[in-house]
């Protein structure tokens, strides 16, 4: 493999506290060097100037729809999304058919990611077999075919003894248990965030109480069992409070934010837009403003994208009947750079929560450019302007709220193990 | 003035304007419906599709026989909303309904936002909501103006109670906009499951704590109808508590100003939201909301149509 110099750029790394102009020397898929004025008359040049480099983006919350819902996304699609938008390791959700409950689903993704994949997955198994809250998957097993994680994403564990147990099972397998809270009923029939918008559109509402609920419950569990609970996306200002007070109590808890919880408000549903239902729903502005709070105080850990392709023709409906969630991998870089822009946080703690911030809330090994370690790195053009057109998503699905948005900043390079996955010119 | 609207989706959508001019278009056509030979060719070569994907008798019959008095071809057609997943999409019934070239499609739907999904897709015909979900009932709110005009002279400055399941109810959304418009006072009650938060945001609302608060003196007392079916045992403990707290009946109806109107969009249950006694009393507007509500859908049709002249004669 041809050795790699990666020149001049403005490096961030927030797991060595780095941010310096520097040179980037890669061999054999591994950073080998990392200094001013390095020269390599073999390696290829990369000019980096005025650009950011920081480690591969991590997205710990992707649907991936593999295996069994591949006319929504696949491996291949999916992972060509991922690196569009600078993201070189992903971690998908079990909630495919069949779901991911036992180990020989987790070698076909991994399987079929080392052959048709762009960047790397991490499958996440489920908590109980089939989703269906009722016994324990093989998380044993699960963990030592690759899991991290597992989590019965899209579908929350309502039985809090279930919960508890699986908590205590993972525990010593070192597994996180990510939780999807929500108390389904307080969700009951709802479609959107219950508030005056609701009201007005005379849709049913889901009222903020199921998220902190269930949000509260597995707190407790995780210091009861001692279990590393991490919350997945994090949408009230009582969820964020919770985690907040639990943290401040040593509890082992992470969590994570969305772009588009911590973008837009439900105010986006007018005019029945489709592309604005998801789960947990799009809240409050007060609860928007928490979560930019949480991002920039540390309570917040990650942001991860919730990335859930779905076909046209399953948003092409009535508002009630269309399915739940947004594409999110080739956004989620420039939304997250407009809080930078908006001063709500700075470029450093952006890099954070989207390198080394999710990859330890899972335990990944990715997240950094230590030498020695993997070549896995992102260049981003701060500058470069550009908007989003959904039908030009790499994605299968087009479902973004964000079509036509103007955008700032770019993966402009994705480069995974030493070799250049992505390339915008 | 001109009417400039190609649907009628919602009376969020409307101004003080539109509203005046489709309730004087609607007097003019009142008339109509007292005559011997109840036919006007108004809309004479226009079709109107009556598409019911909800269960509905009144407000269909009601749209027919405005359209039929119009002169125009209606034509009704029923669905299920439930049968999603074996039926077309609606976009595709509608584009088919759409392919036999009608002019005015009047929609009744059980989800919220179905009249807006069609507009956005129909390239030619008009779009009237004769109601979606929880959202909005136009026509009826319409009619419920009409008929509190016709009793009380105005609309403007008028104490309107509106009393009942306030969260499923289109009616209840039309209506605290079309009065709010027009000038007069909303007040709601009805059981905390069944009051919306932010209701209050719709318009010129005051949410009362009780039954009574809120027909303190109202000129009008809109009661709603309690859905039997959507029920359940989370939102009302039994339709006798129901009646005892929420319900009108002679007793409390002496609240409310001397010559108030009780007004109901029906079907009534009986000694549930509304006494007997209340409903058969002399305050009691209920069948000219209905004769109104078929002068009032003869005004939406025609006003939608864009036919210059009513051609009343
Ligand atoms: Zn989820």
């Amino acid at each position: 493999m041809k050795a790699m110099l990666i020149r001049g750029g403005r490096v961030v790394d927030p797991s060595q506290n780095l941010d310096d102009i520097l040179d980037i020397l890669i061999q054999d898929g591994k950073v080998a060097k990392c200094g001013k004025q390095l020269k390599d008359s073999q390696a290829e040049i990369i000019d980096a100037k005025g650009k950011l480099v920081t480690p591969g983006l991590v997205d710990i919350h992707v649907h991936l729809r593999d295996p069994g819902l591949e006319y929504k996304e696949d491996i291949g699609s999916g992972t060509l999304s991922a690196v569009a938008g600078g993201f070189t390791s992903i971690a998908c959700m079990p909630n495919t058919k069949p779901v991911n409950d036992n180990h020989t689903i987790t070698r076909y993704i991994l399987e079929k990611a080392a052959k048709e994949g762009h960047c790397r997955v991490f499958p996440i198994a489920s908590i109980t077999k089939g989703l269906s809250g009722e016994s324990l998957s093989e998380l044993g097993e699960l963990r030592e075919a690759g899991c991290y994680g597992a989590s019965d994403d899209g579908k929350p564990v309502g039985n809090s003894e279930m919960m508890r147990r699986a908590m205590e099972y993972a525990r010593p397998f070192g597994m996180t248990i990510i939780s999807h809270a929500e108390d389904l009923s307080l969700v009951g029939s709802g479609v959107m965030n219950e508030g005056p918008v609701s009201t007005e559109l005379g849709l049913k509402g889901i009222p903020w109480v199921a998220e902190d609920a269930a949000t509260a419950r597995d707190i407790m569990l995780a210091e009861l069992t001692g279990c590393h609970l991490h919350v997945a996306h994090v949408s009230t200002k009582g969820s964020v409070e919770l985690i907040r007070q639990a943290k401040r109590r040593g509890a082992p808890v992470t969590c994570e934010a969305t772009p588009h919880h911590f973008t837009l408000t439900d105010e986006a549903v007018r005019g029945y837009n489709t592309n604005a239902k998801m789960n947990p729903p799009l809240r409050s502005e007060e609860d928007r403003l928490a979560i930019c709070q949480g991002l920039a105080d540390g309570t917040i850990d990650a942001i991860a994208t919730d990335h859930a392709p779905h076909h046209i023709d399953e948003k092409n409906v009535e508002f009630n009947i269309a399915m739940n969630g947004v594409v999110g991998l080739e956004t989620a870089l420039p939304l997250t750079l407009k809080l930078v822009q908006d001063r709500v946080i700075d470029l450093n703690r952006a890099i954070e929560l989207l390198t080394c911030g999710p990859s330890e809330a899972l335990g990944l090994p990715v997240g950094g450019l230590q030498v020695g370690g993997d070549a896995d790195l992102t260049i981003i053009d701060l500058d470069r302007k550009w908007t989003v057109a959904a039908s030009q998503l790499n994605s299968k699905s087009k479902n973004t709220p964000f079509d036509g948005w103007a955008m700032q900043g770019a993966a402009v390079c994705t480069i995974v193990a030493g070799e250049i996955v992505y390339k915008l010119d | 003035m001109a009417f400039q609207h190609k649907h009628i989706l919602g009376i969020e959508s409307l101004s003080r304007e539109d509203i005046e001019l489709i309730l004087n278009t609607g007097d003019a056509f009142k008339e109509i419906n007292g005559r011997d030979i109840k036919k006007v060719p108004t809309l004479r070569g226009k079709t109107i599709i009556n598409a019911f994907f909800e269960a509905s008798t009144r407000t269909r019959l009601s749209f027919e026989i405005a359209g039929k008095r119009l002169s125009a071809d209606t034509v009704n057609i029923s669905g299920s909303t439930s049968s999603v997943v074996k039926g077309e999409t609606l976009e595709d019934t509608a584009k088919n309904i759409e392919a036999m070239a009608p002019d005015i499609i009047v929609i009744r739907h059980g989800h919220s936002g179905a009249p807006h999904y069609l507009a956005e897709r129909l390239e030619t015909c008009s779009v009237v909501n004769a109601g979606d979900g929880a959202h909005e009932h136009p026509s009826q709110a319409l009619l419920d103006l009409m008929t509190m005009r016709e009793h009380k002279g105005r609309i403007e400055g008028l104490e309107v109670a509106i009393v009942g399941d306030i969260t499923h109810s289109r009616v209840a959304r039309s209506n605290i906009y079309a009065l709010s418009k027009m000038g007069a006072r909303v007040r709601l009650a009805g059981p905390g499951t069944m009051l919306p938060p932010g209701i209050e945001r719709l318009g010129n609302v005051e949410v009362c704590a009780n039954l009574l608060d809120a027909i303190k003196d109202a000129d009008v007392v809109m009661m709603l109808r309690i859905q039997l079916e959507r029920q359940s045992q989370t939102l009302l403990p039994s339709l006798r508590e129901y009646a005892r707290f929420y319900g009108l009946n002679t007793e409390n109806i002496k609240l409310a100003k001397e010559d108030a109107i009780v007004m109901h969009p029906g079907p009534m249950n009986r000694g549930v939201e509304i006494s007997t006694y209340v409903a058969d009393g002399i305050q009691n507007v209920i069948l000219d909301q209905v004769a109104n509500g078929v002068a009032v859908r003869m005004a939406l049709l025609y006003l939608v149509s864009g036919v210059e002249s009513m051609q009343t004669q």
